[in-house]
């Protein structure tokens, strides 16, 4: 059984989707693919990285019951990492969040050139489905709650905090 | 007023659960229960923490732990929420008369709602461990129940 008791937030990993400098400061953001926050975040931190040296680590925290996608959104976003796509489909799902049925994903995975019937196979993989719990199970046992939440270091930053943390990335 | 503590022996209580059936402290026996006490049914925190939690049942059913949903709201708009968020934790009603068995439990709001507290009750029907957040608005994440289950 999973230990699920408080834990601090795992370090940063061989594992975990990161992008920008690695000498710049690190997020560490636990999202939902279907949380409008997380778009409105998404949108903000994509904008700073144009901008600003920012590393930003994403994790999921899909919430099933509130979002009944969010958990394929992430499995799809797996499977495309696993052909190198990870980032493209997570900017894709992000952009338009009102079209992540089955078909949506089929079609966003062919117009990013992936092999679909590995992307198909692959996202409902049990391999994927244990990288994206652990992401959530990780970020339940550091107190997540909420998303979009971003650790920056030890600290946690959600809802009206998050936007004062962010805020203060802006370029005078 | 704060949350009965650890070793408090469970008092005498009655809860509306949907369909008109009470759930009292003789449901506690036997088993290991998590009172999931919140302020208001369809409010935005409330909304979040029951979608989480729920989506860890099979984590607490792991740890031998029932989670159950308590508010003042009645039971019709328990119920409502409940299917609206798509979750499987069964609601408690404190609604008439209205929060008498949360100020039992002594996590009654000075506002007239539950304070956001959590309570995990044993099979020998004490009280194992609970915790009163700081703050109604605040939400207390799934690993400090677990903390709780692990202290029990």
């Amino acid at each position: 059984m999973n230990d699920l008791s408080s834990a601090p937030v795992p370090p940063l990993s061989a594992a975990d989707h990161v992008r920008g400098p690695a000498d710049a400061p690190l997020l560490i953001e636990y999202g939902d693919l279907e949380c409008a926050y997380c778009a409105a975040l998404h949108a903000r931190l994509e904008e700073l990285r144009g901008t600003t040296p920012l590393r930003v680590a994403y994790r999921h925290f899909p919430v099933r019951s509130a979002h009944p996608r969010a958990w394929p959104a992430a499995c799809a976003t797996e499977a495309a990492g696993l052909q190198g796509a990870f980032w493209e489909l997570h900017d894709a799902i992000l952009a338009d969040q009102g079209h992540i049925e089955d078909p949506h994903l089929w079609s966003l995975a062919e117009r990013l050139g992936l092999d679909v019937e590995r992307f198909e196979r692959d996202r409902r993989s049990d391999d994927v489905a244990a990288r994206v719990r652990a992401d959530f199970t990780g970020g339940v046992r550091a107190g997540v709650v909420t998303t979009p939440t971003v650790f920056r270091g030890d600290t946690a930053y959600s809802d009206a905090g998050l936007h004062s943390m962010v805020a203060d990335w802006l370029p005078i | 007023m704060s949350p009965l503590g650890a070793g408090s022996p469970i008092p005498p209580f009655s809860l509306k659960r949907a369909g008109d059936a009470t759930f009292t402290e003789a449901d506690l026996r036997g088993r290991t229960t998590v009172l999931v006490f919140y302020p208001f049914a369809f409010s935005p925190v409330c909304t979040d923490q029951l979608s989480l939690y729920d989506d860890l049942r099979e984590e607490f059913a792991a740890q031998g732990a029932t989670l159950y949903g308590v508010s003042c709201d009645a039971v019709w708009s328990q119920s409502a929420f409940k299917d609206k968020l798509g979750v499987e934790i069964e609601q408690l009603s404190d609604f008439e008369p209205k929060g008498a068995v949360c100020r039992a439990f002594g996590v009654y709001h000075p506002g007239g709602f539950p304070q956001r507290a959590l309570v995990i009750t044993g099979p020998d029907s004490t009280v194992n461990w609970s915790y009163q957040a700081d703050s109604p608005g605040d939400l207390p994440g799934a690993n400090l129940i677990f903390d709780g289950l692990q202290a029990s």
